[in-house]
């Protein structure tokens, strides 16, 4: 019987130091993570307090600040307007990839310049709905709420085509089939069947494209442009938590600074809440 | 006869190509964009001159305020060459520092830790791209700059010798801009990394092993030669988010824009530029133009980033449909969020 040698000192040295590292490098990218989030709640928690989310910001210069409630509902109202236009619009896209198009050269033309679109830089998709909307005074002159929903709608529309054709495509194609047999016209497969198949994984991406926009500060900068006083009309100017946060930092007052970590502290607990509940969805579409 | 009366099949016809004009106008959406731009931006590119916008180095928005915009020895002033260099320099900070971090992890990830901290550990490393750009950018600002000012300046002191190190430390530097970015973009290379790591054939990797080599010898030679190109491809995806980040950025930069001589030092990028002086520009046609000019320089640097990105990417699974489609997915959504 032959004995394999043994493995030399010195590979079995670099063995250790090379998989020490590369642990240390976990540990390493999760510090940001850790920080970030013990300082979020250490200054964000002491901004709390019932005022601070029943009061709008007051713009003051002695005295309370002002809460954030305008900035909270600002945010609510233009991410549900971007919701409603980039989820009809991206399932559609979706649906046209995945039932019609497929393989075809226009298809995958399509496909490329979405694919194309998740990497334009935010601040893009606000330059190009300042010089269409707020420029070309569609809808009146000047900011809009509706704007703001707008540019993060298209910032969002990639993010809901790609989730949704992945989903559209779990479809088994025997049940298409299926149904197609029986006579069924194709939009009445697509409506009954493919589309409650796939139900809890198109929630899970809209779900996700929505914690996306939430966070966005750099579209809503030309577009919503910010205000203080919450409003119900999309129409005019809003302002919304990125929003507020980006301008309270630059305060000289410690007031507003700790606004703005309480501000931060809402946002992100808003965004984690939708991350919680997406995988939430997705793992029990998983399960069934 | 089974052929369906052509009142029944109008839904059909109208559904389809119902579907299709709407495939269609996101193509015409992006066209449009395009042209928008540069229609925007070309009264600043005629007024300045290409070349004198990307090389001249007199970005200067305090003559404009003495109405002496393009008089000044005939170079208006809005040359844009220290934000160009200030958004590759705060890039490539990001890449050197993010890079590293990231495909270590995925290598971590995959291939060393438990199988049972895979999970939770994916989904934290994940989390990272879950915090918006202004939190990122407020905790750069009240967290980041004050704790590490004494430990760059003595690096500055230590390393003075090697070049675009020494100096004084500002506050705001590139260095704290590029760290922040490279925090930005670890989540999505490593969920990339990841991917196509996790698509080596497991063949290669137990013959590694079969033939006497340690875990990171088989990492060493299975492991990484085969997912090179898809770390690349992730790494160029993270570049083209660098690049376009704005918020965070234009928070811990310092806005000056003038080219710092070290990385310490406070500078000034493309993204950062349109952010900060949007506001003051709208009353001058020539400053708003030249925003336009650099947000279309942006969109298409970041294109041509993404474009060359995804070769590599698709290169790196070729052969391997199905993870392809997952990869393309985790690309698009944010990483590792992918519904399956």
């Amino acid at each position: 019987m032959t004995v394999l040698p043994e493995v030399s000192p010195r590979r079995r040295r670099t063995d250790k130091i090379m998989r020490g590292t590369l642990a240390a490098g976990t540990v390493l990218a999760l510090i940001p993570l850790v920080l970030v989030i013990y300082y979020l709640i250490k200054k964000g928690i002491g901004a709390w307090s019932g005022d601070f989310f029943t009061t709008d910001p007051n713009g003051n210069f002695l005295g309370y600040p002002g809460g954030i409630k305008s900035a909270i509902l600002g945010t609510i109202e233009i991410v549900a307007f971007a919701t409603l236009i980039s989820v009809p619009l991206g399932i559609g896209v979706a649906l046209y990839l995945t039932e019609y198009g497929k393989q075809s050269k226009f298809a995958n033309l399509v496909r490329y310049f979405v694919d194309v679109m998740t990497g334009v830089p935010s601040i893009v998709f606000g330059l190009f709905v300042y010089i269409v909307l707020v420029l070309g005074h569609v809808g009146g002159s000047g900011f809009a709420g509706w704007k703001g929903g707008i540019a993060l709608a298209l910032l969002m529309l990639p993010i809901v085509i790609r989730s949704s054709e992945v989903v559209l495509l779990l479809v088994p194609a025997s049940l298409r089939e299926a149904a197609l047999a029986l006579g069924a016209p194709r939009w009445r497969v697509i409506t009954r069947i493919v589309l409650p198949t796939s139900l809890t994984g198109l929630v899970t991406g809209v779900l996700l494209s929505i914690a996306r926009g939430a966070g966005e500060t750099a579209p809503l900068l030309f577009t919503a442009f910010g205000a203080q006083v919450a409003t119900a009309n999309l129409g005019n100017q809003m302002n919304a938590l990125p929003l507020q946060i980006f301008s309270d930092i630059t305060s000289p007052r410690n007031e507003v600074v700790t606004r703005a970590w309480g501000a931060a502290l809402t946002l992100v607990l808003m965004i984690l809440i939708l991350n919680v509940v997406a995988r939430a969805v997705a793992r029990r579409s998983r399960m069934a | 006869m089974l052929e369906r009366s052509p009142l029944r099949s109008l839904p059909d016809q109208v559904l389809k190509w119902g579907l299709s004009a709407l495939a269609a106008g996101v193509l015409i959406l992006i066209g449009y964009f395009f042209v928008r731009l540069i229609g925007q931006s070309s009264s600043a590119f005629s007024h300045i001159g290409v070349l004198d916008f990307f090389f001249r180095n007199n970005w200067d928005v305090s003559q404009l305020q003495q109405g002496a915009a393009c008089t000044n020895g005939g170079h208006c002033t809005f040359g844009a060459w220290a934000l160009l260099m200030g958004t590759i320099i705060t890039s490539a900070i990001a890449l050197v520092i993010g890079v590293p971090v990231a495909v270590a992890t995925a290598l971590y990830l995959t291939e060393l830790c438990p199988r049972r901290a895979r999970g939770p550990l994916s989904g934290l490393v994940d989390l990272l791209a879950a915090v918006p750009s202004v939190v990122y950018g407020l905790w750069g600002v009240f967290v980041l700059i004050p704790h590490l000012k004494g430990f760059q300046q003595s690096f500055a002191n230590t390393f003075s010798f090697i070049p675009f190190v020494g100096g004084t430390v500002a506050g705001p530097s590139y260095f704290i801009a590029g760290l922040i970015l490279a925090i930005m973009i670890l989540p999505i290379v490593s969920a990339i990394a990841r991917e196509v790591i996790s698509t080596v054939p497991s063949e290669h990797k137990e013959a590694a092993l079969a033939l006497g080599a340690t875990r990171w010898e088989m990492i060493r030679i299975a492991v990484l030669p085969y997912s090179r190109p898809g770390i690349t491809g992730g790494a160029m995806l993270g570049l083209g988010r660098a690049i376009g980040e704005t918020i965070a950025v234009v928070l811990v930069i310092g806005n000056s824009p003038t080219l710092g001589h070290s990385i310490f030092q406070q500078g000034y990028t493309l993204a950062a530029v349109i952010a900060n002086e949007f506001g003051e520009a709208a009353s001058t046609p020539l400053h708003s133009s030249a925003l336009f000019a650099a947000g279309l320089v942006l969109f298409v640097l970041t294109l041509l980033v993404n474009i060359i990105a995804r070769r590599f990417v698709i290169r790196g699974v070729r052969g391997k449909a199905t993870s392809g489609e997952g990869l393309l997915v985790e690309i698009e959504t944010e990483p590792g969020a992918a519904p399956a």
